[in-house]
């Protein structure tokens, strides 16, 4: 892997970022697990159409964050959440609001592949729409091509689609959740240290991913390498100890931070 | 550090050694005298006429035991009705539903009654079935053993299902799947093997069960036309046969014996065979 500063973030598009309005807003959300209290009134915008990293030491409440953007959180028992989420204007915590339809819209990734060990490469990506209801063959097909090349996977895959799921390897079986993510066309997708149990190169493969996929997804991602914080969002949002310390486009946060703490983070002084 | 002692140690160790060896030897003995004698008496005294004739009455020699081998499927099969559906569902409840103090009530009730005597589930379903229906009846017998299963399922279905690691339920989850198509489709597929594994030990194991059927299924020594009728059972012919004084009906017993501890053995080589084949696919 080159050695990349932190401090010299490579992006595609710094000056389009942002551009394309805001996908989530969160307003003083707090989230509590039992008596304690693990995110303190965060208010935070997640572009659309571009990648948010979320920073942070471990305990920071960076995880919880994103969970409470689609209602995951509440699997948690005693788990409690104050403030305010809205997904493109709407209250994603509104009382009418069921939660599966929530995080139909927004998708997660998680740090553990988790492909289903009981269904084939294909039938994992569809298992989203064949278990909502949608048994179409045609659509089906045409819907596991689509989102096997969007998760960069069409090619290794298209001759063993029907083979086990957990015969891929392990950066293959993370790109198959992301397709099996995509496949049900969320509006945004979160991701919980997607590369974090991945070797460099299969890191890479997720990374070029990312950039491909914030054309038409608006992404958050929670990491804990700050280089890769740095090559891949738009965005950046330091958390420590459930307060949210600062956020900003991910240039101006690892170069120009304006808090000593962040400072002190993006350059590993401490965390 | 001297040599007395080093000898001493080395003794302490090769005593507790062979010490524990030869309880582990004790453990396996019972079943290799069982299996002998078994295989000795039974099957010498096994013919065709055993499975396929009914029992002959005193005095006469012969016959075999063909309404009891058909009686105990019978009654396997629904006890399994029974068993099976409830103690899965159950085990369903207490892995992916309930509180944690509700699921400890549950948990604490299901192995206490792993312990009750047999006999007890016997006048159980004696006061709740047997009473009602003026006698005793397949239908009576098929419920104690299916009653007795549902502990035992529940328990081995609660523990596989908590194998299947948490990522798989959020993953589903997360996809906007709503959590009973979660836990049928993906949490209950995936410990599929184990689910049916606990189930066919919980009807090896009310196989062999007598004492239930007792004043249940009560046995019959001739075919049961209908479920409301007494039907025989293996193990109640063997138990009525191995008591009586008659040498011909000790002949039938050590077979009927036999072709009992076949049938277990049967369900424990299959069982073996699933989880064989769930390790291969894994690797």
């Amino acid at each position: 892997m080159p050695a990349i500063s932190p401090l010299t973030p490579i992006r595609a598009s710094d000056h389009t970022a942002g551009t394309h309005g805001t996908a989530l807003t969160a307003r003083n959300l707090s989230v509590f697990f039992g008596q304690h209290q693990v995110l303190k009134r965060v208010s935070l915008d997640i572009a659309a159409r571009a990648v948010t990293a979320i920073i942070g030491p471990s305990g920071c409440g960076k995880s919880t964050f994103l969970r409470a953007l689609n209602r995951m959180h509440e699997l948690t028992p005693e788990a409690r959440m104050e403030g305010d989420i809205r997904l493109f204007g709407e209250d994603i915590y509104a009382r009418h609001v069921e939660p599966v339809v929530v995080r139909r819209r927004v998708g997660m990734v998680f740090q553990k592949s988790n492909p289903f060990p009981t269904m084939s490469i294909a039938e994992n990506v569809t298992v989203g729409l064949r278990l909502n209801g949608l048994r179409d063959k045609t659509t089906l097909t045409e819907r596991t091509e689509q989102s096997l090349r969007m998760a960069a996977l069409w090619d290794e895959v298209k001759d063993r689609l029907h083979a086990p799921a957990i015969s891929l390897s392990g950066g293959q079986q993370q790109r198959l959740c992301i397709a099996r993510a995509l496949a049900v066309q969320p509006e945004v997708l979160l991701m919980d240290e997607p590369a974090s149990a991945l070797d460099p190169l299969a890191t890479s493969h997720i990374e070029e991913l990312i950039l491909e996929l914030k054309r038409n997804f608006s992404i958050v991602i929670v990491t804990h390498n700050m280089q890769q914080a740095a090559r891949i969002s738009d965005f950046t949002a330091f958390f420590y100890l459930g307060e949210l310390v600062e956020f900003g486009p991910t240039n101006k946060v690892f170069m120009n931070p304006e808090k000593r703490q962040t400072e002190d983070y993006v350059t590993g002084r401490f965390g | 550090m001297t040599v007395s002692n080093h000898h001493w140690r080395r003794f302490k160790n090769g005593f507790m050694q062979t010490l524990t060896c030869a309880c582990a030897m004790l453990v396996v003995t019972p079943l290799v005298l069982v299996f002998y004698h078994l295989l000795h008496e039974g099957f010498t005294s096994l013919n065709w006429a055993f499975f396929t004739q009914l029992p002959k009455a005193v005095g006469e020699t012969g016959g075999g035991m063909a309404n009891a081998i058909a009686g105990t499927f019978i009654l396997l099969g629904q006890a399994a009705l029974v068993g099976v559906p409830v103690g899965v569902l159950g085990g369903v409840f207490l892995s992916e539903y309930g509180s944690s103090r509700l699921n400890w009530a549950i948990r604490f009730a299901a192995d206490t009654l792993n312990g009750v005597p047999s006999i007890t589930w016997g006048i159980v379903v004696y006061a709740l079935v047997v009473v009602p229906m003026h006698g005793p009846s397949a239908l009576a017998g098929g419920i104690v053993l299916g009653m007795m299963m549902i502990p035992l399922v529940m328990r081995t279905t609660e523990e596989v299902l908590q194998l299947v690691p948490t990522g798989y339920r959020e993953a589903a989850l997360a996809l906007g799947i709503a959590k009973w198509k979660m836990i049928v489709r993906i949490v209950v597929r995936t410990a599929l093997k184990g689910i049916v594994t606990g189930a066919l030990l919980a009807l090896a194991r009310v196989a062999g069960e007598t004492a239930p059927l007792l004043f249940t299924a009560f046995g019959n020594l001739g075919w049961a036309h209908s479920l409301k009728e007494p039907i025989a059972a293996m193990p109640l012919l063997i138990f009525n046969y191995a008591i009586s004084p008659y040498d011909d009906w000790h002949r039938q017993a050590w077979a009927g014996a036999f072709v009992l501890l076949m049938l277990v053995l049967a369900i424990n080589v299959g069982v073996r065979f699933l989880t064989r084949d769930r390790y291969r696919r894994n690797s």
